[in-house]
């Protein structure tokens, strides 16, 4: 089965894949619509979906109970633990096939664990190289909004310098974090046996395909998703997929996809444009901004993004046809 | 009695992992630590050799082993696993979760020491750690009981009634690594008594979707955690039950505590897991030289047995209780509970508390002949707690 863009606008619009209305995310938050992008794909192409989250915005947000917004399987257990609880489910999906006790046999069943940032970059960075290690056949989404949002905006692993935090706030003698993002794609991609892709919801066609390719590779894969928090990113409830596009548009969240060691760079933008943009149009980092020290944190962030992107397209034509395994 | 077929001397590791290998498990995740290691290592290479159909998960952390088997459970699957010390620590978090979920999943516990500082050897500080866990927690003296605790532990924790977790502790080293003479089950006979997972909710029945470990605020957590707590208190009822079952099967009829020599027992000692068996032996001792003693070892602490432990010690001279386990600042964990139910007697007896054997400190006949002296002196003191093997 080929995907088939009106089918999926039609599904979009009309059904709930997998994360239903009547959640309790902020208005124009991004999260859900990386989950139903993804679960949409799945659905699409004849799979069923089974889903696994991590503690976040997006688990504590979707199932209040009495109430849930899934109607697909889904499964929380902890903050750290998402990658580690889908093997299990994974695993008891292969054994009870081969027993003859699966509930639906004839079902092609597809395993999704998602995480937030911190989940995923920070906490939960070794249950989920365990999983991709041992190769279980599931899809690992990270929503990346760059902090610890449920929790109020704190610092994580994936928070860029200079950017508002609770724990790491911009102040009169401190400008807020100063490292640069961990680069969890090029972590992930470094497991070898994995298909590993970015993916923006301001680029659906590239997300379906990557989804797509996910659900055929024959092993596990890890999906990083731009996903912007528009309560603490400080922008209006109907930016986030402005701000995810120009993301992409200034090479800061670059589209490109490793399987087997083998880069391809799937948005080739033709000229960034300067990060500063990505950088103005966010009230997060308005504190940063008046600070003296601005410019060399933007430029720092500038020449980072800048080198590699240049290193992306490098490795795209050095590893063409060379899958590691 | 049924005829033994099947006699042999093993440690009490592979005594865990025989009944790992007759359950055949759907899914067995885990992570090695000292002393609980062989089981894991025993029970992969039946995997290995194809004599079970587990699928194993070889996990890089005992976090994400009970992690792993909370999923596996929740997706219908029957589910086991084993650690100890630090790996059961690390677990904590997911051990209260697996609870909560009330999923029946069955753990092995080499009981040991948790550090700091660093210690493999025997001691009840790790199982004493997740007391309050809401799993149900049972005991072996020996590696004959920590094999068929081990079988009844899937049934107990699959019962439609209960529908929670057990962990079956044997004494690290002492059971896990000592060589005895086990009586096993026939394959057969194990593999009917286990039965067939009983499974609720599975998450892989995609045609009725549910939504496992939801978050649960004020309005609900609380009738969640009662409900729990209903749960709790089938246990016993269900234990009796499977018990009388495997007597019939085995021969060696279990129940909530095991009493040796009790009828006319003036002073009892009370101990959990392998010194039982030391104690029973100096009760044989003490009873040649005359003296009334006897001994009780719960089977289960967790839920603890509380109004049999009251008709079972009502009016007696004296009680000791020995714990492997101290609690920093407050008593011994068994002592406290022992204590606490010995309120409600119409004859409260004496009572003593002495703590042994931290770290794999030995405990010898001298010591419990010590803790019965005392006894037998009138010299227990409810308030005052008292170290066996301890250099002073
Ligand atoms: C072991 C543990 N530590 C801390 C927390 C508190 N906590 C819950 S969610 C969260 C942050 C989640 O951040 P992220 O994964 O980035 O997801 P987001 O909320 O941003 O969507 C934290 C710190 C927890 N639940 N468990
Ligand atoms: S706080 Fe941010 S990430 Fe969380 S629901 Fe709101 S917009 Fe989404």
């Amino acid at each position: 089965m080929a995907l088939n863009i009106m089918q999926l606008a039609t599904m979009f619009a009309d059904k709930h894949p997998g994360i239903t209305s009547g959640h309790r995310l902020c208005p124009g938050c991004a999260a859900p619509n990386v989950a139903k992008f993804a679960l949409m794909t799945a659905e699409a192409l004849g799979y069923t979906p089974v889903v696994g989250f991590a503690t976040g915005c997006m688990e504590v947000s979707t199932t209040i109970y009495p109430y849930t917004a899934w109607n697909v399987p889904y499964i929380h257990n902890a903050f750290e633990n998402a990658a580690a609880t889908v093997s299990g489910v994974e695993t008891a999906y292969r054994a009870l096939l081969k027993k003859g006790r699966l509930v639906d046999p004839n079902k092609k069943y597809a395993f999704f664990a998602f995480g937030g940032d911190g989940g995923t970059y920070d906490i939960g960075l070794q249950s989920l190289s365990g999983a991709v290690e041992r190769g279980h056949k599931f899809i690992y989404i990270v929503y990346d909004n760059e902090g610890y949002m449920n929790t109020g905006n704190q610092r994580s692993g994936a928070t860029p310098p200079g950017s508002q935090t609770t724990t790491q706030p911009v102040g009169k003698k401190l400008s807020g974090k100063i490292q640069l993002k961990k680069n969890i794609v090029e972590i992930m991609a470094a497991h070898e046996n994995v298909y590993v892709a970015t993916v923006s919801t301001s680029e659906p066609m590239d997300f379906f395909k990557k989804i797509e390719k996910a659900l055929n590779f024959d092993g596990p894969s890890f999906i990083a998703a731009m996903s912007p928090c528009v309560r603490f990113w400080r922008v209006n409830d109907d930016k986030a997929v402005e701000i995810s596009k120009l993301a992409v548009e200034t090479g800061y969240w670059p589209l490109y996809e490793v399987e087997r060691g083998v880069y391809r760079v799937t948005k080739k933008v033709k000229e960034l444009k300067p990060v500063r943009e990505f950088i103005e149009k966010q009230g997060r980092f308005r504190p940063l901004l008046k600070r003296p020290d601005a410019d060399e944190i933007i430029n720092e962030l500038q020449e980072y993004v800048t080198s590699r992107w240049e290193r992306l397209l490098a490795l795209e034509e050095a590893t063409k046809d060379k899958p590691i395994r | 009695m049924p005829e033994v077929k099947n006699r042999q001397a093993v440690t009490g590791a592979q005594a865990v992992a025989n009944a790992m290998r007759q359950i055949n498990p759907d899914v067995v995740a885990a992570y090695p630590i000292t002393p609980q290691t062989p089981v894991v290592e025993y029970f992969a290479q039946y995997v290995a050799d194809g004599v079970v159909e587990t699928e194993m998960i070889p996990v890089e952390s005992e976090h994400s082993a009970m992690s792993a088997v909370v999923g596996a459970a929740a997706a219908g699957a029957r589910a086991m696993t084993a650690t100890a010390a630090n790996g059961l620590a690390l677990m904590h978090e997911i051990v209260y979760i697996a609870a909560s979920s009330r999923l029946p999943i069955v753990m092995a516990v080499a009981n040991r020491a948790l550090s700091g500082p660093i210690n493999i050897h025997c001691d009840h500080s790790d199982a004493m750690a997740e007391r309050d866990s809401g799993w149900i927690q049972l005991w072996a003296e020996n590696a004959q009981e920590a094999y068929d605790l081990t079988l009844m532990a899937i049934r107990i924790a699959e019962h439609e009634d209960v529908r929670l977790p057990v962990m079956v502790n044997f004494d690290g080293f002492i059971i896990s690594h000592g060589v005895e003479v086990v009586d096993f089950l026939d394959d057969e006979v194990a593999k009917k008594f286990v039965g067939e997972p009983k499974v609720m909710y599975p998450l892989l029945d995609t045609e009725h979707p549910v939504t496992h470990g939801p978050l649960d605020l004020y309005d609900y957590y609380f009738e969640h955690k009662r409900q729990q707590i209903e749960a709790m208190k089938h246990v016993e009822k269900v234990f009796k039950e499977v018990a009388e079952e495997f007597a019939k099967i085995s021969g060696r009829k279990y129940d909530l505590l095991d009493k040796y020599k009790i009828d006319d027992a003036e002073y009892i000692m009370i101990a959990l897991g392998s010194t039982a068996g030391t104690i029973k032996y100096t009760v044989d001792l003490l009873r040649e030289e005359g003296h009334k003693v006897g001994v009780v070892k719960p089977q289960i602490f967790r839920p603890f047995p509380k109004n049999e432990l009251q008709e079972l010690l009502n009016g007696r001279k004296g009680v000791i209780v020995l714990d492997r386990a101290a609690s920093f600042g407050a008593e011994a964990p068994l002592y406290e509970a022992v204590k606490s139910a010995l309120y409600e007697v119409a004859v409260r007896p004496q009572i003593g508390s002495y703590v042994y054997g931290l770290g794999g400190r030995d405990i010898k006949i001298e010591h419990i002949r010590k803790a019965f002296e005392d006894a037998f002196s009138g010299n227990l003191i409810a308030d005052e707690e008292r170290y066996l093997g301890l250099r002073e």
